[in-house]
Order: structure tokens, then sequence, then C-alpha cells
């Protein structure tokens, strides 16, 4: 399971990919041939072949968990940094509060941080997120980073281990958005090793016995009281 | 162009000034994300060349009438460093910085499929540290790679390459010298897989057979650049496995 | 790919908590002490066709400066002078916050900051430089290249410049006025920029801490130990006890950096 990804064939723009599918994500056809449209590494699955790209921008879906930064508001709605091509408005309606019009500022300001979730998006690809569901909030303390988009699925691992190897080690919480961005909150030297871990994880996310290599790090970490380890 | 001289730019071997054969590239390193800022970023070194191209976006296009309803913009910046050349340039966009800006930001539009990106822009930056000679084509060649890196959607790389004539011979990828002293020169961008030519310039004095070989010249040496393009590319990422320690 | 527009512009309150949390119990974002700067290299003469060039990382920072010596004419008012200009670019690759175009008040104040630096502490001799009284001095011109933007331009272009000048040779025969000859370099005025992130301050602050500091200032000291410029930026403000606090971190720092920037340093050709 480790380094899987290694293991599969990196392939850049315009590389012809010779497996037999039919096209599905990142790839194009001509003349009946099969080529990557990013620099990725290709995943053959359920008879398409598809391209997931090693870099780029978060591209929002229905349903995914976000981080989000409020960088405007408006009578009717808050706009939303969320680490996307395009800002996403989050609408008065799709907050638990009941805000009169024009007092949004009361609710979130600009600089707040907050957990949402995308709740549509169109082929323009605008964007909706809303805060009505259990656990979305307003995140307040802690700390926020931000990886490749790409790589989250690393930063949690296989069903959530390395994320919960991080937390139990550090005594930190910590929330992944599928965009990309972390949130990070407990005891500053905590914070300081988390940070240092997803670092390295991001850097190495290709490579084998990474689990355990964060392990050591995490190890070697444990209990500093300044966390500084240089 | 065409600067009178006596200096003999090739010799009687048939050698260049820099002891290049006439159809022979100059040193060519290259590295991808090489910038912390930047969505996607490479370093190009190509003979005395030092480039650097970082990418940003797609983001919202601002000001907002610049967006466009169906598809990404794609706006790169070619910028000199003052230091870049021997005597200093002012810093700030000239006539030529504008004009080459355009024609790359359109031969980099030909690969991406800006359709993804409705309303968007993506930025292009490209700065030329040092120059010598050929710094459009090096500058592509990075933007090329700085694109890849940052994850935009593209149908193909591609691949600046320039070749010119010098002492009526035909040579390709002009150095410092040449480029004063020769007869012309004729920067290229090329489509390494469909072999389409997205950008092409030309100035100075060929005869049809001059430049048609002139152009087959840098189309067969884009190969190569290609070559060294995909395995920086891949190197990014074999690279993360060796550092490991 | 690890940052984008994402942490441009709008800071998030929560940033600011954590930060101030952070120093209040002793350390900072990435672990350093108050006083600790950043890793610091320098690579010299990595424009070989400018006249003198120094590469200077520091941290994620990243800035090139280059200097170009050409002949010109004095300023009336010293004749018997060489000229020193100093110009800084924040060239758009270097952060999503950055835009093109002319430079605009960031720019103006980081040249003028280090420019004052070098100056002030009379860095290069430029009674040397006069090529006729009167009529002709060489001018030096510094051009500070942005290239990546994590926090603290000042400092590291204040010792690209310092760098890039210790390697700069004067280019006379081009211009056929005798001999080439190293540029005459007579004092290392070196700056130490400061922020003020709560009642706390903290050196070599990064992008994350700029971003929050109430204040900055900046201090350059010379070998001898004087104080050579000083500058103060941001709406906040230091208590005299802080600016001296300040001054002498900065003598302690920047003499430590003084080694560094006159290290052998110089890139290796290949």
């Amino acid at each position: 399971m480790e380094g899987k990804i290694a293991i599969r064939k990196i392939v850049v723009p315009g590389e012809e990919i010779d497996e037999k599918g039919k096209p599905g994500n990142g790839v194009f056809v001509e003349n009946g041939k099969l080529y990557s449209a990013y620099l990725g590494i290709v995943d053959t699955r359920a008879g398409y072949v598809n391209v997931i790209p090693l870099s780029g921008c978060y591209i929002p879906k229905k349903g995914d968990k976000v981080i989000g930064k409020i960088i405007d508001l408006a009578p009717m709605n808050w706009v939303v940094d969320i680490n996307a091509p395009y800002y996403a408005p989050l609408h008065v309606n799709d907050v638990p509060w009941r805000v009169e019009f024009g007092d949004t500022g009361r609710y979130l300001s600009i600089g707040d941080v907050i957990l949402a979730k995308v709740s549509n998006v169109n082929e323009l690809g605008q964007v909706w997120i809303t805060l009505k569901e259990q656990g979305l909030r307003k995140l307040e303390g802690g700390h926020i980073i931000k990886i490749s988009p790409f790589k989250v699925p690393r930063v949690i691992g296989k069903g959530g281990s390395m994320i919960q190897m991080l937390k139990d080690y550090t005594g930190c919480r910590i929330y992944v958005g599928q965009n990309g961005i972390i949130w990070i909150s407990g005891p500053p030297e905590g914070i300081i090793t988390v940070i240092k871990a997803i670092r390295m994880i991001e850097n190495e996310a290709h490579t084998y016995g990474l689990t355990d290599r964060v392990k050591e790090f995490l190890e070697e970490n444990r209990g500093e009281s300044n966390g500084n380890e240089e | 162009m065409g600067m009178k001289s006596d200096i003999k730019l090739i010799d009687d071997n048939g050698l260049r000034i820099d002891g290049r054969l006439p159809n022979q590239l100059r040193p060519i390193k290259m590295e991808v994300g090489i910038l912390k800022r930047a969505d996607g970023s490479a370093f190009v070194e190509w003979g005395g060349n030092k480039i650097i191209a970082a990418v940003y976006g797609p983001n919202e296009a601002y000001p907002k009438h610049v967006q466009e309803a169906d598809k990404a913009i794609v706006r790169a910046r070619y910028n000199m460093a003052p230091f870049s050349v021997d005597e200093r340039k002012r810093p700030g966009p000239d006539r030529r910085a504008v004009e080459l800006s355009k024609v790359i930001s359109e031969a980099l539009e030909s690969v991406i499929f800006v359709e993804k990106y409705p309303r968007t822009s993506i930025d292009v930056y490209i700065e030329v540290l040092q120059a010598d000679a050929g710094t459009r084509v090096a500058g592509i060649t990075a933007a090329s790679l700085a694109l890849a890196d940052a994850g935009i959607p593209m149908r193909d790389l591609i691949v600046g390459c320039a070749a010119g004539k010098v002492d009526d011979v035909v040579v390709l990828d002009l150095n410092k010298e040449e480029d004063n002293f020769g007869q012309a020169d004729v920067p290229m961008a090329i489509m390494p897989r469909t072999k389409e030519i997205a950008l092409l310039q030309m100035d100075g004095d060929m005869t049809y057979e001059e430049l048609t070989t002139a152009m087959e010249m840098a189309m067969d040496a884009a190969k190569k650049i290609h070559e060294m393009q995909v395995e920086a590319l891949k190197r990014k990422y074999i690279k993360e496995v060796d550092e490991d320690d | 790919m690890t940052n984008s527009k994402f942490t441009a512009g709008v800071i998030p309150e929560m940033q600011r908590k954590y930060i101030h949390k952070l120093a209040s119990q002793g350390t900072r974002v990435d672990g350093r002490n108050f006083d600790e700067i950043r890793k610091l290299t320098i690579t010299k003469g990595y424009i070989p066709r400018a006249e003198g060039s120094a590469l200077v990382n520091l941290g994620d920072t990243r800035v090139l400066v280059g200097v170009k010596i050409e002949p010109g004419t004095p300023f009336p008012d010293t004749p018997n002078m060489g000229i020193l200009t100093t110009n800084a670019e924040l060239a758009p690759l270097a952060s999503p916050t950055f835009e093109p175009g002319p430079p605009g008040e960031e720019a103006i104040e980081l040249a003028r900051v280090v420019d004052r630096g070098i100056r002030e502490g009379h860095a290069v001799d430029l009674e040397k430089l006069v090529i006729e009284e009167g009529e002709k001095v060489w001018v030096v011109f510094i051009d500070i290249h942005v290239l990546d933007y994590d926090g603290n331009l000042f400092d590291a272009a204040g010792y690209g410049a310092l760098a890039a000048l210790t390697n700069a040779i004067v280019p006379a025969s081009r211009y056929e006025l005798g001999d080439d000859f190293s540029l005459p370099v007579q004092h290392y005025p070196v700056p130490v920029t400061f922020a003020k992130i709560g009642n706390w301050i903290v050196a070599d602050p990064n992008l994350d801490e700029e971003s929050i500091a109430s204040a900055r200032l900046t201090v350059t000291t010379s070998e001898e130990g004087h104080i050579n410029a000083m500058q103060k930026g941001l709406c906040g403000t230091f208590t005299y006890e802080e600016v001296q606090k300040v001054i002498n971190m900065s003598m302690n720092i920047g003499a430590k950096v003084r080694e560094i920037i006159l290290g052998d340093s110089n890139v290796k050709e290949d």
C-alpha cells in the first residue's frame, strides 16, 4: 500500500498513454490515441484511463468539506476564498443563524476562517458553500497552513491513519480541508511538529515507507518542550 | 542582426566561435518547482541565459472586464532584469518586452485547455536574470515547465528553439555574438508531439532553402529539448524520493 | 506548489492570535528563538555578466542583486565623487500580491532603505570612482530583484547588495579607461530587521509574522559597531528601551551576518 503511487508511471502533458480503456479524467483523445493533459500519474480503473494530477489548484466538488477565509461582506452573503480559481459566496440562507439584511458582519467578519461544505458547483465553475450541517462552523484558535490539494489523501492516510497518528503524537486537533487548507489547534510545540510532519509528507508523498518515517520523526519530537530541534 | 563586423563567426573547420557545430545546441539545464510562493515554477540555464518562469492561477481574472465568459485568459510577462545585459537595462517593460509578452502569451495559450477555467486568468512571469541571446525561446521552454508544474491542463508541452544564419551558414541556437553579428535569427516555439508551431518570428536575410533548413534544424533540436523537459518534470518527483534523509 | 493566493491579502484573525500565543511562550511559527534569523546563504557572482552579483536565500525569501557600473556625469555638488544608485523591483513572480508595472511605494521604500545603509555606511569609497573631476565618474547601479517573497525583504536585499558590491569589478577596460579594478569597498554596513508582535520583538520576521506585525524596525550597523541607518515602518510604535534592545540585537546578529557575507561563497563555475 505504501508507495503504491511511486511505482505508477508519471506522465507529462501531451504524453501518449499506452493503456487500453475509455478516456477518463485528465486525458484526451486524438486520432484514437490517449494522451495525458497533466503532469500526473496514470490510474486505470473500471475500464477508464485517468491521469491524476500531481499538482494544481483545488477544483471544488459537491460535498467536499473545505476550509475557507472570509474576504468580503455583502448585505445577503459573505465572499469566501476557498483556494479555488473562484471565490465562493456563502448566502445568509446557508448559515445556521437568522441574519437580518445587511447584518452579515455581526456573524462572520473579514479574516474569519470557516469549515464549510461545497453545496453546489455548476459547469461555469461557480461554487456555493454552506454552513448548515453538523460540525460546520467558524474555526477559532489554532493555525492554518496550505498544501497541494492533490496531497490531501496522503496527509489523511488510508482510513485516516496518518492524520490519526499526527493527532495521537502531538495532542493537536487537525482538520484537513479537501481544498488543501489544514487547520491545526493545540499546544504550540505540537503545532510546530505537526507542520514539520505535514511538510515532510508533502515532500515525500511518492515514497515508500513514509508512514514509518513520519512515525520516527514524531517519536523524536515527542515531548519536545520548545519544539526547536535544529 | 546585421551589425557589420570583422569577427569570423565560422572557422575554417566549420566550427563556431564557441566551438559548436552548426547544428549543435548550447548546454541546457532545467529545474522544476524552484519557487515557494508560485503555483508552478521552473529555472532554465541555456548557454549564458538564466531564466526563471513562474505561474500563478488560474484565479478569477481581474479587472473584471478582461474576463472571458468561456475560457481562461493567458497573460505572460517577459521581463529583463536591469543587470541581465552588458549595458544596464532600464527597469520596466519596453516595446520589445511588450511584443514578446504578447507572442509568448499566444504561444502558451495554444496548448492550454483554457475552456476548463472560464473567467479566470493564468499569469506567467518570465524573468530573464542573465541574457545571452535566445531569451524568448528559453523563456517559453521554462514557462511550459512552470505551467505543467502548476497543474495546468495542456495538450502538449511547448519547446522554444531558435536557428539562424551566420557567415552564410545556417546554424542552430545562436549565441550572443552570432545574434549581434549574424545575418538572420528565427525564434520558434514548437509543440513536440504534433510538431505544430506556436511561435515563429524571423529577422535578417535568408533564402528559402536557408530558412527551411533553419526551421527543420530547430524542430529537430526541439525533440532533444523536449526530452530534457520531460526528464526535468519527472525528476522533480523522483528527486523527492532521493532527498529523503 | 505549497502556497498561493490563499495566504495573500486578508490575514485570518486566527493567525494573529496564534502567533501572539506562540510569542507569549517564547517561540515562533517556525520554532526559532526571538533573536534567531533564518538560514542565510549567499551565492556571489551568480550573474557573471553583471559587474557584481549575489543571490541571497534568507529562509524561503530569495533575492537577486546585480551591480552594473558605467561611466557617467557627476552631480554638480559632488564633482569629485562617484555615484551610487539603488533600484528595487518586486517582480510579480515573487508573490501573488505583487503587480506588474512601475515600482510602487513598497519597492521604493525597499530600495531607499538598502541605499541608505550602503551610502551612510560609506560601503563604497566613492572618491575613488572619479575618472575626471567634475566631468566623468563611475556610476554604480545596484538592482534588487525579488524572486520569492517570504518576508523581510530589507535584510535579504541589504545582504545581497553588500555581497554584490564586494565582488564587483569596475569595467574600466571596456570603456578604454585603463585596467579593470575591484570596486573599492571599505565598510560593511549590515541591516537587521525586527518586527513587533504584541509586546514581543523578533528578528528577521517571515511572511506570517510580518503580515501581523504592528511595527517594524531596521537597524544597519557597521563592522566598527556604528549605526548607519534606521528605518521604522508600520503603524505601531516602539519604546525607547525596545529601540535600544533592537540596536544591540542588530549589532550582534549583524556581526554574524557580516561573516557570512564576507565568507567565501563564490559560485562554482562548472
